[in-house]
């Protein structure tokens, strides 16, 4: 007597805590093998580039904060950089300090989360409250230098908001003296750790040529052993100024990228410190009062400051025609932004380059072959969030 | 090549007539081309060796509701051997079918899904093009120029058909988009109309 055996299609999510936001993810299995998966995105499609389209370049700063909300900072970077490029100013020695140590909070805002919930997506609870701790601390520097402590609005083209408040350079330095400890205390609970080990050792290995063909980069072409940083080879702000090493896998497997998430973190500790030690007083943000807001103290002092004022807060900055694309080493990848000027103070195009929409598209490819157990964790080293995906 | 000025000369030789025009600017190159010769024109600036963009960022289309070649179809690489980006890019009109890029880098699968999604641009022997970003069911291209910011449609849960239903977009108040435009360029803006002034005296 034969059988008939049918493939079972299964939904993953969109409500599925594995499942890092709102990821549908229809699976095909074949028993308990993976044969085919089809992402389901856009469950959290904003239409950002439309309202980016409709804002001024200042009103759509806060728009990208909301992109990829576990480093906010970093998307708003790219942002400035490419308007920065465009009117061609000069960006004051102590902002770019600022916006780097920021963009390395960011970095390990950004990794506590993905190394301490892909733990979790594999059965270990701990890491995610001790990180989370260290996130909370993170936060509150988001805070006090820009007033909230996710979507922080702090970069401006040109520099940033304003200066850091009294106390916090010196906040910062006490926590990058106790970080590296909480590191170590995560590498105790996981990296020799057998359970940790047989989940993502040999899970989703990527080969180098496979992670340049599907426009993988950050961490995800990093850990195929393709040395590409763009804080390296495109530096931008005061990177260059910085000593950093980049950690580099070796096999191409969750464990891999899990091991370059830990070093990367201990290497921004050490940019954050080396910026302290740089940064010396003096202006956060362009002189050009056609582009950066007066003090409120000037304004009460000259009619000028007045008038920019207001047109800088109704009409907005007005950016000459042109054509870029910028790009910069955002904790998933490269983020870019391509953006289209008219001359007048609204972009006409903003896309906006997601490194996590790449990399969710390699989930078939990925996933293909192993076994159901293993989607959560590949997912999670695929460091996905929805924000940034579904635009 | 590390140099963008010989890549630009090498570009310019070695493709000739199907270049319309290279650019250099801010680091990159800018190239424009026509829809027919996109195929080759990747395929060498991907197997070359001395272009190797072995890497697409990024598909993305340009909308200009009001010119005859409505969209502007952009392309960006990045060849990590010699740190350098391209940009290339053509026009077409608003019905016509492009060849899809996907058999060149797997990639571009998702990336032309999405430009199909948002601007309603046909892709040619693409395997599977779907819908992405937006919801299912979704009728109109939002990214568009002429799609209304605020949309067509809006949903909610319907208590009475126990369902989640879609209705034309009802607004307390419209978006208002206000013209702040003011020929705000300072001094340069009077001196003009004291230059046009002095003329006419």
């Amino acid at each position: 007597m034969t059988k008939k055996i049918k493939n079972l299609n299964l939904n993953f999510g969109p409500q599925h805590p594995a499942a890092h936001g709102v990821l549908r993810l229809i699976l095909e299995l074949d028993g308990e093998v993976v044969e085919k998966a089809d992402p389901h995105i856009g469950l959290l499609h904003r239409g950002t580039e439309k309202l980016i389209e409709n804002k001024t370049y200042m009103q759509a700063v806060p728009y990208f904060d909301r992109l990829d909300y576990v480093a906010p900072m970093n998307q708003e970077h790219a942002f400035a950089l490419a308007i920065e490029k465009i009117l061609e100013i000069d960006v004051p020695i102590r902002a770019q300090f600022i916006r780097v140590m920021f963009c390395e909070i960011g970095r390990i805002l950004s990794h506590i989360l993905n190394v301490t919930t892909q733990a979790l997506d594999v059965g270990a609870l701990t890491p995610s409250l001790w990180g989370f701790e260290e996130r909370e601390t993170l936060m509150t520097f988001y805070e006090r230098a820009s007033g909230s402590r996710l979507h922080a609005n702090y970069f401006r083209a040109g520099g940033v908001h304003q200066d850091l408040p009294a106390g916090l350079e010196a906040d910062i330095a006490k926590f990058c003296e106790t970080f590296p400890k909480i590191i170590n205390d995560l590498e105790n609970l996981l990296t020799d750790n057998r359970i940790f080990k047989q989940r993502n050792v040999d899970i989703g290995i990527v080969s180098k040529e496979d992670a340049l063909d599907y426009s993988f980069s950050g961490v995800m072409i990093r850990g195929s052993g393709v040395p590409w940083d763009l804080r390296k080879s495109q530096p931008y702000d005061c990177y260059d100024q910085l000593e950093f090493k980049i950690p580099v896998g070796k096999n191409g497997d969750c464990y891999d990228r899990y091991l370059c998430r830990i070093e990367e973190m201990k290497e921004s500790v050490s940019i954050i410190k080396q910026c302290l030690a740089k940064m010396e007083k003096g202006p956060i943000k362009t002189f050009d009062g056609k582009i950066s807001p007066p003090s409120k103290k000037e304004i009460k002092q000259s009619m000028e400051a007045l008038i920019h004022h207001f047109k800088l807060f109704t009409e907005g900055y007005r950016v000459p025609k042109n054509e870029i694309y910028t790009a910069v080493e955002a904790p998933k990848g490269e983020f870019g932004v391509y953006l289209i000027s008219d001359g007048s103070s609204k972009p006409y195009k903003c896309k906006i380059r997601a490194p996590g929409f790449s990399h969710l598209q390699s989930m078939d490819y990925l996933i293909k072959g192993h076994m159901l157990a293993d989607v959560p964790a590949v997912l999670g080293s695929l460091d996905i969030v929805f924000g940034e995906v579904d635009r | 090549m590390k140099n963008l000025i010989d890549l630009e000369k090498k570009i310019n030789s070695e493709l000739g007539t199907k270049i319309n025009n290279t650019l250099i600017k801010h680091d990159q190159i800018y190239i424009e081309i026509d829809k027919e010769d996109f195929i080759d024109v990747t395929l060498f600036i991907k197997t070359n060796k001395d272009t190797k963009f072995r890497q697409l960022i990024d598909i993305t289309v340009v909308d200009y509701p009001e010119e005859t070649q409505r969209f502007k179809i952009v392309y960006l690489f990045l060849s990590h051997e010699f740190n350098q980006r391209i940009i290339l890019s053509y026009r077409i009109n608003e019905n016509e079918v492009i060849s899809s890029l996907t058999s060149v880098f797997p990639s571009a699968n998702w990336m032309e899904r999405e430009v199909f999604d948002m601007y309603g641009v046909n892709f040619k022997d693409h395997p599977d093009l779907r819908r992405i970003l937006t919801d299912y069911g979704f009728e109109g291209h939002p990214l568009r120029k002429d799609f209304p910011l605020t949309g067509h449609t809006e949903v909610r849960y319907n208590e009475d058909q126990k369902k989640v239903i879609n209705e034309p977009v009802k607004l307390e108040q419209n978006y208002r988009n206000f013209d702040y435009e003011s020929p705000w360029e300072g001094t340069k803006y009077i001196k003009e109309q004291a230059k046009n002034n002095d003329k006419k005296n």
